[in-house]
């Protein structure tokens, strides 16, 4: 099932989108993509409630086929 | 109907036959920043000399969008109105991705306020109206077309400026020279000063379109339209403005390699915009092809050398952020340089201007570099992340907010800097005033009409005002023996806070705010931001 979340970044959204580019700056595709899942990993401990991931993955899982 | 170019008149300077005494002020440069300059310092009795190489207003497609705080200062320099009704007033921008709608932001979404988020006006009637403008004060302002800046020197407590004309060379001595001659400043550039930065490699064409019928659906109501992705322009981005006199301003990002020579010919361009406006009959008027750059100096003031405007600082225009942060610049430094040309403040004030306008400049960068970044991914990843936000963008708020089209120009705070004494208030010491409406016996206005210009003192309800020599005070919801308005539907006290005191820079900045203002607190208040308390060292 899909999640519709309330925005909590705003008004920082800028900040974190530059930040997260410029984490990337300079990689490879293969080295971009190994920082995502390390990213990825870090942020659902940071959350640390697995019922709250489940629907994050799915929600993200969602959107796949459309 | 297109615009007509009448060539402004060349006369004659003085200085081609005699000696002409020192000037006070000498402008380089007769655009929306230069012009802006003269007149700021007309109003404060204050005389300049402009000139411009050229005698004809800003040619083509140039700046369109002007923003409230803009509207507010031009108020003030006597050409807001005229401005707000031939421009073409909006507020709403819409985002979409191919055909979908996928996000919109109104700008300004409560009333009681003079000016709309943002007026449409070309750059070419902007400088006209200002030219207008400047010639009401034929005694202060001496506008020289035709007079081209080849050479300046710093003397010792000098400027010396070298100027052609078509009818020859000539000299001035000037206390000030103010470097409003643009992007390619010569004065800059002959200073040898660093401006170097980020220069996007994407190019963009820009299209002015004459056309009757209205692009913006069946609402027909003029908005920012803008496109990642659009069915008609596939892979790259477009942007759509409605400008007075029917006519149209389309931009389209067009590949990192094109050909830009060849993309701005008409049989290119013409497909190009019949694919964004269907079967309307329309005219070509403008085409160009730009790349944008973001760069700005290190330092605005070079002793008796000050850069105003693009001279100073130059942005993507994703976010209208150029023309306007000049007139910005021109509202902060015309207070300062008046008081000290008039002996009321040292000349440290000036390097305040530095100060916040660098910052404000650092802010405009940012947010318009973010801007075309988003806009233009450098490399897979980041295109991946933004298709993404795409994506998601259809359902999830937080991912609308990420789509960045441009964060439109607003004003940067002041708060923290050394001419503003620190205080809490709704509306915080550094930040630019907040407009509302008000009423007097004399009838309607607003809160803008009485505070801009001066240093002003304002009490909102409950709160009783210290006389203080040389400085104006008004009141709201209150009674006294000076000049005291009702707040409209009580917006003003709403945005200020009731029982609360402001005291307002001439450019309209709060610089503190007082409970129970006290005649010793409010003077001293007001020496700080006339610079008494700066140090040698911040200068
Ligand atoms: C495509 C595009 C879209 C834009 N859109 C917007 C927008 O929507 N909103 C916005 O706010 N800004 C916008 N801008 C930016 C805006 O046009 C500039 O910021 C603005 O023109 C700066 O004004 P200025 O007076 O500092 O410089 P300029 O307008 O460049 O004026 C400089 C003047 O100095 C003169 N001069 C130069 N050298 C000399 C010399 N040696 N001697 C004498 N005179 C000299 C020139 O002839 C000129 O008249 C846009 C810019 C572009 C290119």
């Amino acid at each position: 099932m899909r999640q519709i979340a309330a925005d909590r970044l705003s008004p920082a959204q800028d900040d974190f989108y530059d930040a997260l580019m410029q984490a990337h700056a300079g990689l490879s595709e293969a080295e971009s993509h190994a920082l995502n899942a390390r990213l990825v990993l870090m942020m659902a401990n940071r959350i640390g409630d697995v019922g709250a991931l489940r629907e994050l993955i799915d929600t993200a899982r969602s959107y796949s086929d459309g | 109907m297109a615009y007509d170019y009448t060539p402004f008149p060349y006369t004659d300077p003085p200085g081609l036959t005699e000696t002409e005494p020192r000037h006070a002020v000498v402008i380089v440069g007769a655009g929306p920043v230069g012009l802006a300059m003269a007149i700021d310092l007309a109003l404060r009795g204050v005389k300049s000399v402009v000139l411009d190489d050229n005698n004809v207003v800003s040619m083509g497609s140039r700046a369109i969008c002007w923003s409230k705080r803009t509207m507010e200062i031009f108020d003030r320099l006597g050409v807001g109105e005229r401005m707000l009704a031939k421009g073409v007033t909006w507020k709403v921008g819409r985002n979409f991705h191919g055909h979908r709608e996928v996000f919109s932001f109104d700008l300004l979404p409560e009333d009681g306020h003079k000016y709309p988020a943002f007026i449409n006006l070309q750059q070419y009637y902007v400088e006209e109206y200002l030219v207008e403008r400047a010639r009401d004060f034929p005694e202060l302002i001496d506008l020289r077309f035709r007079n081209k800046v080849v050479g300046h020197t710093d003397l010792d407590g000098c400027v010396q400026v070298e100027i052609e004309t078509p009818s020859g060379s000539y000299k001035l001595e000037t206390e000030y020279l103010i470097a409003c001659d643009g992007a390619g400043s010569a004065t800059r550039e002959r200073m040898g000063l660093d401006f170097t930065g980020q220069t996007f490699q994407e190019q963009f064409l820009i299209a002015d379109i004459e056309m009757e019928q209205s692009p913006f659906g069946d609402a027909d109501v003029p908005e920012r339209w803008f496109w990642f992705d659009p069915p008609f322009h596939p892979g790259k981005s477009a942007l759509l403005h409605m400008q007075p006199d029917n006519i149209y301003r389309i931009d389209l990002q067009l590949d990192v390699d094109a050909d830009g020579k060849a993309e701005a010919a008409e049989d290119r361009v013409i497909p190009r915009i019949k694919a964004v406006v269907g079967d309307k009959p329309f005219k070509l008027d403008w085409v160009s092809v730009y790349k944008f750059r973001c760069i700005k100096l290190d330092r605005f003031v070079h002793g008796r050398v000050v850069f105003v405007g693009d001279s100073a600082h130059v942005v993507s225009p994703f976010g209208a952020r150029g023309g306007n942060g000049g007139i910005q610049d021109v509202d902060n430094l015309g207070w300062k340089l008046a008081a000290v040309l008039n002996g009321e403040a040292d000349a440290r004030l000036i390097e305040t201007y530095h100060e916040e306008r660098s910052h404000g400049s650092a802010e405009n960068i940012l947010n318009s570099t973010r801007s075309t970044n988003f806009m233009t991914p450098k490399s897979p990843i980041e295109a991946l992340f933004r298709a993404e936000a795409l994506k998601l963008a259809q359902d999830q708020p937080f991912a609308q907010k990420l789509l960045n089209s441009g964060r439109l120009s607003v004003p940067c705070s002041l708060e923290g800097m050394a001419l503003q004494t620190p205080g809490a208030a709704q509306i915080a010491p550094g930040t630019a005033l907040v407009d509302a409406p008000l009423s007097s016996e004399a009838g309607d206005t607003w809160l803008l009409r009485e505070v801009q210009g001066e240093f002003t003192l304002v009490g909102f309800g409950d709160v009783v005002l210290p006389e203080v020599v040389g400085l104006r005070r008004i009141g709201i919801n209150h009674r006294a023996d000076y000049p005291c308005f009702t707040a409209l539907q009580n917006h003003a006290i709403r945005r200020y806070g009731a029982g609360k005191a402001y005291l307002f820079r001439p450019d309209g900045h709060v610089c503190a705010v007082f409970d129970t203002p006290t005649e010793a607190a409010v003077r001293e208040a007001m020496a700080r931001a006339c610079g008494a308390k700066l140090t040698e060292d911040t200068a």
